[in-house]
């Protein structure tokens, strides 16, 4: 019988206060868990969902408002700008790739979301089945709009006008299905696709009314076609000194830089995972009093046994380390339901937030700074065992056994 | 054998040192250590078994010269040569019967020999008590399980601590014969550290050592 076997023994010779404890250590260790992985996966998600995208052009007013309506469609967009104006910057030498987004419906809460192919290309996304659109009113369903409406190629559907639900259906304009997307894991997986001219033809039928468009009416609201926003990627990094500033001082528009904004958000945020933090390191500190008072209750316990080993024969560092194996049991069995309770919540997090319709967050991640939980409960472990251990290691067995 | 010259101990933090008479037992003889509760004797135990470190003076148990020794040579030779028998025999609550023997071979930092527990169990008419709890077995049951835990290693000297303390008369009588025996068939030193007068009617033939807390006295 080997010291990590009568350790376990021993700990579950009391399992009230070993559970107890267990109970304080995990708490600690979860929380931890929780706020290492929501961080990583927030950052992931952002990362995933900016990629190759340096600046966002939109109306005037919260540039952070514009980038998570505009990457994320997590909020609502400031307003719209004019195509002409788009166009213009579309032939920016600075310019690389400009990629339109028309935002105004949605379909049981899904945005349908005008654009082109090149959104689709941007995120690197396949077809899961069918094709994407090729002429107005025909869309494409990202694969958790899907999953959740049913919608499959071939399936008409009506656009409600709004963002959310709830708003006038756009009865005289339906949209056909002509594809779904696979999976992505990035924002395209909650979004419908459509071209810009199918959003433009929709709202114009609406103005059009019951007495229809004549051709002057058509010039005319040509004239005036608007898009929600433009994702630009530059030709050249010396674009972001410039070409931000010359948006915003020149046009109506607002040209909003995503790393800055996402950086201001994370730096929202992580004052929340702080606290977060700062809950998860008292509750760690309380579990390692915990665990000093039960491994230093059972030594006043086991004095007898403590003595038995030495007259036995067993060397002081023996007992020392029987009594830290029994700690660490205590960290290793707390690290195990900690990360497995972390993992849990954020995955539930992550199933709350997709119900939402807001942010995709990758599941099941690992991250190296998970490395950290195990790490810092032997820490404890080991800081609560020391002077239990200190104090078996200089008590002579006459002490331990209390007999003379 | 057990030789002892000029034995002295002094307590962490006490007064006066303690010194113990001189005495030889011869291998395979029995020893009676007896005097008043507090007075040493448990410490002459400690000594002899290299618990504890003489302060003065010469120990030579089983052919080895123990005041020569550190403390962790002492736990090595007591872990092979010293069969212990404590007062309150100190059987492990959490542990069955067969794991508190398998504690012997974990002090001595050995690989657990089940055979020879097995063995010592049934020499002792306890082999079918290896599964139980220390709290599922009869006093006496437990005392023959403590000292199968002593004899598993086949000691050279055998170190009872009060071994009748709270035994009734019959009892008294066949632990000691029991302890006796299993000495004799060990051939191993044994020595009897009590208070108990009944100790001294069924272990006649035990040499004496008297322990004050100033100085012993060896009558023989």
């Amino acid at each position: 019988m080997n010291t990590v076997v009568i350790a376990w023994r021993y700990l579950w010779s009391r399992p009230l206060s070993t559970v107890l404890n267990l109970f304080l250590l995990g708490l600690g260790l979860a929380s931890m868990t929780f706020v290492l992985l929501m961080n990583e996966r927030l950052q992931r998600a952002f990362d995933r969902d900016l990629a190759g995208i340096d600046v966002v052009i939109g109306a005037k007013g919260s540039p952070l408002q514009l980038i998570l309506a505009g990457v994320f469609h997590i909020d609502v967009p400031p307003g719209n700008i004019p195509l002409a104006e788009v166009r213009k910057l579309q032939a920016h030498p600075q310019v690389a790739q400009l990629i339109p987004l028309s935002l105004g419906d949605n379909f049981r809460g899904f945005r349908i979301v005008g654009t082109t192919a090149d959104y689709v290309q941007h995120y690197q996304a396949r077809l899961g089945v069918g094709a994407l659109w090729s002429a107005p009113l025909q869309a494409v369903a990202g694969a958790q709009v899907a999953d959740r409406t049913g919608l499959r190629p071939g399936d008409r559907f009506v656009g409600s006008h709004g963002l959310g639900g709830g708003g006038h259906a756009h009865e005289q304009a339906p949209y056909v299905l002509t594809g779904v997307l696979a999976p992505c894991g990035c924002v395209l997986d909650r979004l419908i696709l459509t071209s810009t001219e199918s959003v433009w033809q929709v709202h114009e039928e609406m103005h059009a009314g019951t007495d229809g468009l004549d051709a002057a009416d058509r010039e005319a609201l040509a004239a005036d076609r608007e898009v929600t926003i433009a994702l630009i990627r530059y030709n050249t990094p010396l674009a972001a000194v410039t070409f931000p500033r010359r948006v915003n001082a020149d046009t109506t528009m607002q040209a909003a830089a995503p790393a800055v904004e996402i950086t201001r958000l994370l730096g929202l945020l992580g004052v929340g995972a702080r606290v977060l933090e700062g809950v998860g390191l008292v509750l760690l500190l309380t579990a390692g009093l915990g665990v000093f008072m039960a491994l230093w209750s059972a030594i006043r316990e086991r004095r007898s046994d403590l003595a038995l080993l030495r007259m036995l024969g067993a060397p002081p560092g023996r007992l020392v380390a029987l009594l830290l194996a029994e700690a660490l049991w205590l960290a290793v069995l707390a690290t195990v339901a900690g990360i497995a309770a972390g993992q849990a919540l954020a995955t539930l997090v992550g199933y709350a937030l997709q119900a939402e319709r807001s942010i995709t967050l990758a599941a099941g991640l690992w991250p190296p700074q998970l490395a950290a939980v195990p790490a810092l409960a032997l820490l404890v472990a080991v800081l609560a065992a020391l002077l239990p251990a200190w104090s078996v290691y200089r008590a002579d067995v006459a002490l331990l056994s209390d007999e003379r | 054998m057990i030789t002892t010259r000029g034995l002295v101990y002094r307590y962490p933090g006490g007064a006066a040192p303690i010194r113990f008479a001189d005495i030889t037992v011869p291998q395979g003889g029995v020893l009676r250590v007896q005097g008043r509760s507090g007075s040493g004797k448990s410490t002459w135990l400690a000594l002899v078994a290299g618990l504890l470190a003489a302060h003065g003076g010469a120990l030579t148990v089983a052919g080895t010269e123990l005041h020569r020794l550190d403390g962790r040579a002492r736990d090595a030779w007591r872990a092979a040569t010293v069969g212990w028998l404590p007062q309150r025999l100190a059987l492990s609550a959490p542990l069955s019967v067969r794991r508190n023997l398998e504690l012997v071979f974990f002090a001595a930092g050995l690989p657990v020999d089940s055979a020879a527990i097995t063995r010592t169990l049934a020499a002792l008419d306890v082999g079918d008590l290896a599964e139980r709890r220390p709290g599922q077995l009869s006093g006496g049951q437990a005392q023959r399980v403590a000292l199968a835990r002593a004899l598993l290693r086949r000691p050279r000297v055998i170190l009872a601590d009060e071994p009748t303390a709270s035994l009734d008369d019959a009892a008294c009588a066949a632990a000691l014969a029991l302890l006796r025996d299993c000495a004799a068939d060990a051939g191993a030193t044994l020595v009897v550290a009590t208070h108990d007068r009944r100790v001294a009617e069924a272990l006649p033939q035990a040499a004496v050592l008297e322990i004050s807390s100033e100085i012993g006295q060896y009558p023989a």
